[in-house]
């Protein structure tokens, strides 16, 4: 008989400092017994113990950067709310979809209370009275996970009326999608939570900080970015700071996909830990399958332009990659190695996003179909010349202006930074025409070889094609 | 007809007094209805809008936009297989391949007897265990063909019950409220204070 499900596999622990999995290595790290027992809540005592300000304060200066994708100071973010205008409300983005991006149900699944404590702390630091804990709708187990732990910890009196004795009080809610990746956007979350069609608003005027969840301040937090509140608040901001680097302090969840010899989610440290380290690094993916040379990565999540062995030594931080024309977005990494189909391959990501689009932008809506389309058509290998200058067309007129992409020396290209003008609401449509620009730009013979054999070509696997 | 049943209209207002409005309570509800029925029935979208207080229409139009729900039946299991680029570049395609043929049917179809409706899914935030798929939002990791013969074989034979509900069912276990121990809500418009715990002081 096949196995059972346990919890979440592909973590991949390390002599490296731990933040956010520190408990990854019980087995029944998600209890709350077991939480408590490893220093589980502490953080929230510690909390209590000061002033709300103080609390919002030390997250400021320990510059917790939102691990949702956008990067953005999370105690910056929390200070962005109107004055005076409550209620406020804590949305917890659980919604986890992003191509290759793997670490937020790990959290959830085997580290729940860690998340319901920073939860917690969030609240407290930020005046913010109810939490909707939004949890992707296929993720069963995290769901359970959470439930069971929110269970316990409502019984315990962490959560609910008078946390501790205290006049802190919040209710953490339960709340799950079903299935649609847009709506991890942070508006299109907003839109679901209250009922909706999960489509993104247009910024302005729809900023979550002053009009989000029934029109008041809401706070949007990724399920990683909270989970480091614990840590912080237990362990202090010098603690903090003292890993990674000034603007780019702590650690980071890292899923490495594709043709490496250990593929697997690592909690590396932020800001100096190269592409070339997590690739090849032995204490990492100990390098390419099959000794095979690396033809690209995508470094941030299906979103993020390519790059290829030029940008190997490029540290995990956030303005160096987007000044080499990509992003880290949500710490997703997929490699492809030699034997890659390119054009295949970029069509899995088109397809993807075409797919996904909401249909609230013209240009998405229909670009985005257009391109999976003519790609399609390519990689079938009935394709013509006139349809590569037509990918580029339909790409230009979703995002208009230089696009970004990576230097690579080899082709005489310079990088355009990271990100890009757009004619959308959100970032959906123009992430259905990175993989074709990223692809066409590196790769472009392999688009020109469809098109001249005019064959029919037999994928079986994006990685062999014959 | 398919409307909720008396204990899930109870566990559909627990669910409602939850949220400062209502509405939020939709897609939840929607997913009560899917797990009583196996897919989600006229009636019970009718149901859901009165226990809500929109219109049916509204309940539709929101039901509509989330892949997870169906509005006929589909199999006991639905084996959704992902093909998005970690899965893709690590064999998906011939995964993809080979349930077609062991089922009998191609992706988007339903097995005669019911047991089986087979799904083109995207990334399932499981990508370094590729090529992965779910079974009722279930994991499996790493897959060959041969451990996806294996694992029809004990779905067909109703060996893994214990772990995988029929089609409707995502979580088993639900969150509860004891009444003395949560908040509640109240409606935003009635807030006009800061909450008591920002006055400047430690709460402990
Ligand atoms: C199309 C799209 C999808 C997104 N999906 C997610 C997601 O699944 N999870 C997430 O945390 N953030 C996602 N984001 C980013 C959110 O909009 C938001 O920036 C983030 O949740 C904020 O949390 P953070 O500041 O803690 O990172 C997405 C953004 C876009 C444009
Ligand atoms: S860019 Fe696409 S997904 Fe985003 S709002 Fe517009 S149509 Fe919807
Ligand atoms: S690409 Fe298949 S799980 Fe992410």
């Amino acid at each position: 008989m096949t196995s059972s499900y346990l919890h979440a596999p592909g973590f991949i622990a390390g002599d490296r400092p731990k933040i956010v999995t520190s408990r990854f290595e019980y087995a029944d790290s998600y209890k709350i017994d077991r939480f408590i027992a490893t220093g589980g809540y502490q953080g929230l005592r510690s909390a209590l113990s000061r002033p709300a300000q103080t609390v919002h304060d030390d997250v400021k200066s320990a510059t917790v950067l939102g691990r949702g994708g956008a990067g953005f100071p999370a105690g910056v973010k929390w200070g962005l709310t109107p004055q005076e205008v409550w209620p406020r409300y804590l949305v917890v983005n659980g919604d986890e979809s992003e191509p290759g991006t793997y670490k937020d149900r790990l959290l959830m699944e085997r580290d729940p209370h860690q998340l319901i404590e920073g939860c917690l702390i969030a609240c407290y630091a930020a005046g913010l009275s109810q939490c909707f804990l939004y949890i992707r709708g296929e993720m069963a187990v995290a769901q359970e996970r959470v439930a069971e732990a929110l269970n316990e910890a409502y019984e315990a009196g962490y959560v609910g009326k008078n946390i501790l004795g205290t006049n802190f009080s919040v209710d953490i809610v339960l709340h799950w999608g079903a299935g649609a990746y847009v709506v991890g956007e942070e508006t299109a979350l907003i839109e679901s939570l209250e009922g909706n069609r999960g489509m993104p608003r247009l910024k302005p005027p729809f900023f979550p900080a002053a009009n989000g969840l029934y029109g008041q301040p809401t706070i949007v937090n990724n399920v990683e970015t909270l989970a480091n509140l614990p840590w912080l608040m237990t362990n202090g901001v010098d603690a903090y700071t003292a890993i990674g680097t000034k603007t780019s302090p702590g650690t980071r969840m890292v899923a490495v996909s594709g043709h490496v010899v250990r593929p697997g989610v690592y909690e590396i440290v932020n800001g100096t830990t190269t592409f070339r380290d997590l690739i090849y690094g032995q204490e990492f993916c100990g390098g390419i399958r099959n000794n095979n040379a690396l033809k690209a990565f995508v470094p941030g999540g299906g979103s993020a332009p390519w790059f290829t062995s030029d940008q190997l030594d490029l540290p995990f931080e956030g303005s160096q990659v987007g000044a080499a024309g990509s992003m880290l977005g949500s710490g997703a990494i997929m490699v492809m190695d030699e034997t890659t189909d390119i054009p295949a391959a970029a069509l899995t990501l088109t397809r993807f996003y075409a797919h996904e689009s909401c249909g609230k932008c013209t240009p998405c809506r229909e670009g985005g179909t257009w391109l999976e389309r003519i790609l399609s058509r390519v990689v079938d290998g009935k394709g013509t010349d006139a349809d590569l200058a037509q990918l580029i067309e339909v790409g230009e007129s979703i995002c208009p202006g230089d696009f970004p992409h990576a230097s690579n020396e080899a082709l005489g290209l310079t990088a355009v930074p990271f990100p890009y003008k757009m004619t959308t609401i959100c970032f959906v449509g123009p992430s259905a025409y990175v993989p074709v620009h990223s692809a066409l730009t590196l790769f472009r013979s392999e688009f020109e070889a469809r098109i001249t054999k005019r064959t029919m070509i037999k994928v079986t696997a994006v990685g062999v094609s014959s | 007809m398919s409307r909720l049943t008396d204990a899930h209209v109870a566990l559909a207002k627990e669910i409602i007094g939850r949220y400062p409005r209502p509405k939020s309570a939709l897609v939840p509800l929607l997913h009560l209805a899917q797990e009583q029925d196996g897919y989600i029935t006229r009636d019970a979208m009718v149901h859901i809008g009165e226990l809500v207080g929109v219109t049916s229409a509204e309940v539709y139009g929101t039901a509509t936009f989330y892949e997870m729900f169906k509005f006929e039946p589909v199999g006991k299991y639905v084996v959704n297989i992902c093909g998005t680029m970690s899965c893709a570049l690590m064999g998906s395609e011939e995964l993809m391949h080979h349930a077609e043929q062991r089922l009998g049917i191609k992706a988007g179809g339903t097995t005669p007897d019911g047991m089986f409706t087979l799904e083109h899914a995207e990334c399932q935030a499981a990508c370094t265990e590729a090529p992965c798929l779910q079974v009722n939002y279930r994991y499996r990791y790493r897959l060959t063909p041969a451990d996806l013969d294996e694992l029809i074989d004990d779905l067909s034979a109703e060996r893994l019950t214990h772990e995988i509900p029929p089609h409707g069912t995502v979580a088993k276990v639900r969150q509860h409220i004891a009444s003395h121990r949560g908040v509640g809500v109240v409606a935003p418009e009635l807030v006009t204070e800061s909450p008591a715990w920002l006055n400047g002081k430690a709460a402990l």
